[in-house]
């Protein structure tokens, strides 16, 4: 396309301007304005810095599990270009098999000044590669008959949602409706890390669980030849085939990988709050808020999305009720996206 | 002896029929190229003979095995190797990454690989660690064929290789053309550039139409009135 060499001045300024006010940095500043205008709103509420700061360490530590989650859709999305409404399901699945694989094992004395003790470590690595494995297993029986006979994108949608209504059942088949903890009525240790800023050692676990597996992923993707093929595929699945990829075999990995992020952001998320069949269809939209506002397919765009809806699902509690943390997420996002509508990383390639 | 032969090959998209009947042979060590108007057909038959599209009709045999209708990721394997038009680097990948992409299928380390392609591609040595979507056209193409050469085929499938690009790239890219040439691998060719890819090709074909209409040496067919003739779109 060639533009047309009249171009007035004027148009061509505002599109100057509009191309400077969409940038990456404008997004990154309307977030700290933000963050700003938290703490002055805060102040003037007569809410304490310390209350804040508290809160925005909490957001930090959802931030990490959402993150497990978030990179989960935005891989699956990468490679195969398909909204999995399924995943925060996943999550959920993970987080009770979790309590299977705990029951089957010896219980031990928590350890570390931690809350709990060596057999939720044991069932977090044997949950991770479980529910990779069931990921995998849904989309044999599912998706990958519908990309077989090339379904629409909405077809396959409306089968991860049917999908995640499924599974969700079945959850509350086996399991019942109530809530239940990992450790009914378990001390949970605190520690203060700064002069009024109490955290569980849990809590310190959990952050410190999802930042080694996000290091891991981030190898995986960057240094094995598995992780490359995935993001080639990513990139352009016909020129992966042509260049003699076995793209099959990529999405196995990529549903192992996502679905083993799942489990274990699933598993820390319930050792952190406590366990429902729905918990996992509760996370699914700050998920794919955090995905998008990071731009769906970005894998360090989703971590990024992550960490904001998290700190900002919680320090909204300081204003509003708690049960709002989501909304007031969701409030964020739209606003980003108004400055970038393509997301943190959109527009890179 | 020859290396790729088509046959009768008739396909298209879906219900659109495009190719109605193609035949075309590449041998040993030959530049082969194919020209002809817009929708002719060009790229068709390069898909087709990479398995991206079915012979409706017709059969490709590629080193005495039969590969109608073999699937890409199988055909790759034979010796095979195929640059699109577009779309033909992974743009998030480095450059280096994006040559271990063209080896995937081999379980060795990569490194002479590489270096070789760093050899006919200087320029890629010096950008290897840059994402290949924010080089140019003409180093994006450099990368798409140094990716392509990573498996050392027997055959080059170039689609356009010259298209959108400066007439210094051009020239540059036609030269590498004709080293790998030279270096024993065959290569067939579609082009735009009817002229150039014609002079540096041992033989030719003129699609018009979806079938081939005019076939010889290369320069013959540049002399041939009735090849100006089909270009006019008579």
């Amino acid at each position: 396309m060639t533009e047309a060499p009249s171009l007035s001045r004027g148009r061509a300024f505002r599109r100057a301007a509009s191309t400077a006010l969409s940038s990456r940095w404008s997004l990154v500043a309307l977030l700290a304005l933000l963050a700003v205008l938290t703490v002055v709103f805060g102040a003037l509420e007569g809410i304490s810095g310390s209350r804040l700061l508290g809160l925005t360490v909490r957001g930090v530590l959802l931030g990490g599990v959402l993150a497990l989650g978030a990179l989960g859709i935005t891989l699956v999305f990468g490679v195969l270009k398909m909204a999995n409404f399924a995943h925060g399901d996943y999550m959920t699945t993970g987080a009770y098999l979790g309590l299977v694989v705990m029951a089957l094992l010896p219980a031990g004395a928590p350890v570390l000044g931690l809350g709990f003790g060596y057999e939720f470590v044991v069932a977090l690595i044997v949950v991770m590669p479980l529910t990779g494995l069931v990921a995998y297993g849904l989309d044999r029986i599912t998706f990958r008959r519908l990309r077989r006979r090339r379904a629409a994108p909405v077809m396959m949608a409306m089968a991860a949602l049917g999908l995640a209504f499924g599974v969700r059942s079945i959850v509350y088949m086996v399991f019942g409706a109530d809530f239940t903890f990992y450790y009914q009525g378990a001390a949970r240790p605190v520690v203060e890390l700064l002069p009024g800023l109490r955290v569980r050692t849990d809590q310190l676990f959990i952050l410190g669980a999802a930042v080694v597996l996000i290091i891991l992923v981030y190898l995986l993707l960057e240094r094995t030849k598995i992780g490359k093929a995935m993001r080639a595929m990513a990139d352009n699945a016909d020129l992966a085939r042509i260049s003699g990829i076995a793209t099959e075999r990529v999405v196995f990995w990529t549903w192992l990988i996502s679905g083993a992020l799942a489990g274990a952001g699933g598993m820390l998320y319930g050792l952190d709050v406590q366990l429902r069949p729905e918990m996992g269809w509760w996370l699914l939209l700050p998920l794919f808020a955090a995905v998008i506002l990071g731009s769906i397919g970005h894998v360090y765009g989703a971590l990024f999305g992550a960490l904001v809806m998290g700190i900002v699902w919680q320090v909204s509690s300081a204003f509003v009720n708690p049960a709002y943390g989501p909304a007031a997420a969701f409030v964020v996002m739209i606003l980003a996206l108004l400055v970038r509508p393509q997301g943190l990383m959109g527009g890179e390639r | 002896m020859s290396l790729l032969t088509v046959e009768g090959a008739v396909s298209g998209y879906g219900e659109m029929q495009v190719l109605n009947g193609v035949s075309i042979r590449v041998d040993d060590g030959e530049i082969v190229s194919i020209v002809g108007p817009n929708g002719a057909g060009k790229s068709t038959v390069m898909k087709l003979v990479f398995g991206l599209l079915k012979p409706w009709e017709g059969s490709v045999v590629f080193d005495g095995q039969d590969i109608s209708g073999l699937a890409p990721e199988r055909v790759v394997r034979l010796g095979l190797c195929y640059v699109p038009q577009v779309d033909n680097v992974f743009p998030t990948l480095t450059v280096e990454e994006n040559l271990e992409m063209g080896a995937y299928i081999l379980d060795e380390p990569l490194k002479a690989r590489k270096d070789r392609v760093f050899e006919l591609f200087p320029r890629l040595a010096e950008r290897r660690r840059q994402r290949a979507g924010k080089m140019s056209g003409g180093e994006r193409q450099m990368v798409a064929m140094g990716r392509a050469l990573m498996l050392d085929p027997k055959l080059l499938m170039l689609d356009e290789p010259s298209a959108g690009l400066a007439p210094l790239l051009v020239d540059m890219i036609f030269e590498k053309v004709a080293d790998i040439n030279a270096a024993g691998v065959a290569v067939l060719m579609v082009e735009q550039n009817a002229k150039r890819s014609l002079e540096l090709a041992h033989r030719g074909y003129v699609l018009a139409g979806g079938k081939n209409q005019v076939e010889g040496p290369g320069s013959a067919l540049l002399s041939d009135p009735e090849v100006a003739r089909l270009y006019l779109g008579g």
